[in-house]
C-alpha cells in the first residue's frame, strides 16, 4: 500500500492519491488537503465536508451530489461552486474518503 | 509492499479549463430512453464536461411541460423484459409497468424526469429545443421547460458543439 507525507504525517492513500482510511483523517489535515487542490476552506465547505463524513459513517459509502443535496441541503449549484470542476471528487478528496461509486 | 513517497501525492483533477465538450441528442420520449441520456449528462458534467443536450422529435416530450412529467414504460416490443409479448397489450399493462420503473428508479434515489433536468441546469449543463419539433407539434417556448435556453436548427446545434463528442439516444 501505498503512504504518503502530507503535513509532516504519513497517511495511507491509493494509487490516485485519495486517503484509504478514514480514521487517519481530521479536520487539520482537511485544510491541508484543500490547499494542495487550490480550494481555501470557508464554513460552507466545512457543512459540506460534515455531511460527507457523517453520512459516510451511517451509510458506509460516499454520498453522491444527489444525496448532499436532497439528504444534505446543500443544492448542487452551490457544490459547483464550492468545489470547482469535479465536486464529487474534490470533496471526497478533502473530507478523506473514497470517490462516490454512484452514478447519480 | 509500502512504497515511500516524498512529495505528497494528489489526485490529478485535470486543468482547471476543460475542452472537453459532450453533446447528446435525445430522441425518445419513453421513460425507460429518457434516462440514458440524463445519467450521461450528469455524470459527464460532474467531470467538468461541457455538456449540452438536443432534444429533437419523441425527445421532445422529456420537455414538454404536459408530458415531462408523465414519461412511460411499456413491455410492448421490448424482449428484454423477457415476459410474453402479448402481456403488454392487456389493458392496464403500460400503466403497471411505468409505476413499477418509476419506484425502481425512485429507490435508488434517483431523481424523476423534471428534477433531473433541474440537477443537470444546476451543474451548468446546457438544454436546447429542435426547431422542427417544435414546428411540428405546433409548440413554442411556453410550453417548454423554464429552463430551456432556446429552440434551435440542427445547424445551430451542431455549431454549438463544435469539437464536441456526440451522443445520439
Amino acid at each position: 500500500m501505498t503512504t504518503t507525507t502530507i503535513d509532516g504525517r504519513t497517511v495511507h492513500v491509493n494509487d490516485e492519491g485519495f486517503l484509504v482510511d478514514p480514521s487517519e483523517w481530521d479536520e487539520q489535515l482537511a485544510t491541508t488537503l484543500a490547499t494542495q487542490i487550490g480550494i481555501t476552506l470557508t464554513d460552507e465547505h466545512w457543512r459540506a465536508i460534515r455531511f460527507l463524513r457523517d453520512d459516510y459513517v451511517a451509510q458506509g459509502e460516499t454520498a453522491t451530489l444527489r444525496r448532499i443535496s436532497t439528504v444534505g441541503g446543500i443544492p448542487v449549484k452551490t457544490l459547483f461552486q464550492l468545489f470547482p470542476q469535479k465536486p464529487a471528487k474534490k470533496l471526497a478528496y478533502v473530507a478523506g474518503l473514497p470517490k462516490p461509486h454512484g452514478c447519480v | 509492499m509500502t512504497t515511500l513517497e516524498t512529495a505528497p501525492l494528489i489526485p490529478d483533477f485535470g486543468a482547471a479549463q476543460t475542452t472537453r465538450k459532450l453533446a447528446i441528442i435525445c430522441s425518445k420520449g419513453n421513460l425507460d430512453m429518457a434516462y440514458p441520456g440524463l445519467v450521461l449528462a450528469n455524470a459527464a458534467l460532474g467531470e467538468g464536461v461541457e455538456t449540452h443536450l438536443f432534444f429533437t422529435f419523441w425527445g421532445f416530450d422529456m420537455i414538454n411541460k404536459k408530458t415531462m412529467g408523465d414519461l412511460k414504460f411499456t413491455m410492448l416490443g421490448n424482449t428484454a423484459t423477457h415476459l410474453p409479448q402479448g402481456l403488454g397489450g392487456l389493458p392496464g399493462m403500460t400503466a403497471m409497468a411505468t409505476h413499477q420503473m418509476r419506484k425502481t428508479i425512485a429507490d435508488l434515489g434517483i431523481p424523476d424526469v423534471p428534477e433531473f433536468l433541474q440537477q443537470i441546469v444546476d451543474s451548468g449543463g446546457h438544454l436546447w429545443a429542435c426547431r422542427m419539433s417544435a414546428d411540428m407539434q405546433r409548440l413554442d417556448e411556453d410550453d417548454l421547460y423554464d429552463e430551456v435556453e432556446g429552440i434551435i436548427s440542427a445547424s445551430d446545434f451542431i455549431e454549438k458543439t463544435e469539437g464536441a463528442q456526440l451522443l445520439f439516444i
